[in-house]
């Protein structure tokens, strides 16, 4: 049997490899002199200097945190209304509902984000960041509902009698006492949410307007057009920002759904 | 308060965004696909099935589909195939702090920029990349290995994509399988096969199922990795559409493309749940 774990381990820490050894190459060429990506690696900084003067990438970054801060906001107020709903009432087409809030995550984003664009065309809602502000709620919600509810599994109801029995109104109650026990599940949602929205390139694609990105469309955009190391660079800061926000997620969320 | 009033003004918000974003989206996309132009000005505009009969008209398209359906076949495949045993290890063979650690290592690129992952392999596999320059350290005289806008490359992008969703749902399914029901199989004389087959692997089906549909229906609806990983090689499906929505201007064909390909998804699922209905 120890051979067995040992086989095991040996695997999982090929896997681990196997995941991370691209992006760590991508990373250390960020950090290298050569335009053409010329091997051995010269180390320099050059790249990140050159971010520095790139107004189009600034510009992107701005849409893209403006985007992300908007949807995280609005997504995690509704989200987390929902999953309260869910927690606290027996209603028919609760099923339904539970299921209906997941066809963002189970039918293409290609599909989606095709749809919303012609929907968007089609009323004179348009493309720009305020469509992509709508596409990427949407997105998030079902993140927000798994996670504020996991956190609801384990609240005891009995706070929220006290709170009422000693005067206080439904309203009062959900804002001054649940809410706030909730806080860690809802700093996680909204931590997810950001990290959704700041990911997100295909429904951005679609429906971003010429001349106004978001740091995805603009990195895809600068692919197609021809490597330079300077995508290596603004590639290398986008993940490190992804990572650190799914790790401050992992601090109030267990990802595998163990309570 | 009453109950109603109070599921009412909880998730309505959330359920009317749903509409305006998804719901109403998808049918004006499904009328659009019966469309005979993009109705713009004073174009005049009929209805037509024609969309949907040039699917089946050209062998263009209803080859691409195919291919599309082969890529999210091998893609889902390889990823149960890698995903599984690392599922399964990481679950009953490490414990403590380093089952968390290596679980969140895992887990974390899951999230992280799928198109910064994609990138990362056009550095890893282009000519005079990284893997180039070191096998021909190693082995001089290989030369080029032509590696990149290849049908393999799709393939490896694609599986790096998505193989954490499949350890991810294979593990907690795997995890929540009590060891001492392992314990007792074990005492009563099965063997590792016979517990791994007969025990493990239906058990944790419902994690292989979850983890197969994640996988496949991306995968069949992908652009972007076959775009920058295939070059001339990566036309599939989902670049057809994309085409039709961003250079062809054909948005009444993009739509009924779509359609059909979400039908052809739904009957795939339909034809693999009797399967799944006999393990339970």
């Amino acid at each position: 049997m120890n051979f067995l774990k040992w086989i095991g381990r040996t695997y999982l820490i090929c896997i681990v490899v196997f995941l991370y050894v691209p992006i760590l190459v991508m990373v250390a060429l960020s950090f290298n002199e050569s335009q053409l990506y010329r091997l051995p690696i010269e180390w320099s900084i050059r790249w990140y200097e050159a971010l520095a003067n790139n107004s189009k990438l600034h510009s992107a970054t701005v849409n893209s945190l403006t985007v992300a801060f908007l949807s995280t906001c609005l997504s995690t107020m509704m989200g987390t209304a929902v999953a309260l709903a869910f927690y606290r009432y027996d209603f028919r087409a609760k099923r339904l509902l539970q299921i209906l809030i997941f066809p963002p995550i189970t039918i293409p984003w290609l599909i989606i984000g095709t749809a919303m664009l012609v929907f968007f065309f089609w009323v004179g809602i348009g493309r720009g960041l305020h469509a992509m502000v709508l596409g990427h709620v949407a997105l998030s919600l079902p993140y927000v509902v798994i996670v504020v509810s996991a956190r609801l599994k384990s609240f005891d109801s009995a706070l929220e009698d006290a709170a009422r029995s000693l005067g206080a109104s439904y309203w009062q109650t959900t804002l001054w006492v649940t809410v706030p026990w909730l806080m860690p599940g809802i700093i996680a949602a909204a931590l997810f949410a950001f990290a959704v929205s700041l990911d997100q390139f295909v429904i951005s694609y679609f429906l971003a307007a010429p001349g106004v990105t978001t740091l995805p469309v603009e990195i895809y955009t600068a692919i197609r057009k021809g490597l330079t190391p300077e995508i290596n660079a603004i590639s290398t800061l986008v993940i490190l920002l992804s990572m650190l926000l799914l790790l401050g997620v992992s601090r109030f969320y267990r990802f595998g759904g163990r309570d | 308060m009453n109950q109603r009033a109070a599921v009412l003004s909880l998730i309505s918000p959330a359920y009317l965004w749903l509409t305006l974003t998804i719901l109403l989206p998808l049918s004006a996309m499904l009328y659009y696909s019966f469309l005979s132009d993009v109705p713009i000005g004073s174009r005049e505009v009929s209805w037509t099935l024609e969309n949907y009969g040039t699917f089946f008209e050209k062998a263009f398209y209803s080859e691409l589909m195919l291919r599309s359906f082969k890529l999210g076949a091998e893609v889902t495949t390889f990823c149960l195939l890698l995903g599984f045993p690392c599922a399964l290890a990481l679950a009953k063979s490490i414990g403590g702090r380093t089952k968390e650690a290596l679980f969140l290592l895992i887990i974390l690129p899951f999230w992280s920029n799928a198109l910064v992952r994609i990138f990362s392999w056009t550095m890893v596999l282009r000519g005079n990349g990284i893997l180039e320059y070191y096998i021909n350290w190693l082995l001089p005289g290989t030369g080029p290995l032509g590696l990149m806008f290849t049908y393999p490359a799709i393939l490896l992008g694609l599986v790096h994509s998505y193989l954490p969703y499949m350890i991810l749902t294979c593990y907690i399914s795997i995890d929540a399988i009590d060891n001492q029901l392992l314990e007792a199989a074990r005492s009563l004389g099965a063997g590792k096969l016979t517990i791994f087959f007969r025990l493990i692997v239906p058990l944790a089906l419902p994690g292989i199922v979850a983890g197969s549909v994640l996988i496949f229906i991306p995968v069949i609806g992908s652009f972007m990795e076959p775009r920058l990983l295939g070059g001339r090689n990566g036309t599939f499906i989902g670049t057809i559409i994309e085409d039709q929505f961003t250079a062809v201007f054909n948005w009444p064909l993009g739509a009924a493309l779509s359609f059909i390909m979400m039908g052809l998804v739904l009957l795939v699922l339909l034809g693999f749940s009797p399967l799944v209905r006999r393990f339970k």
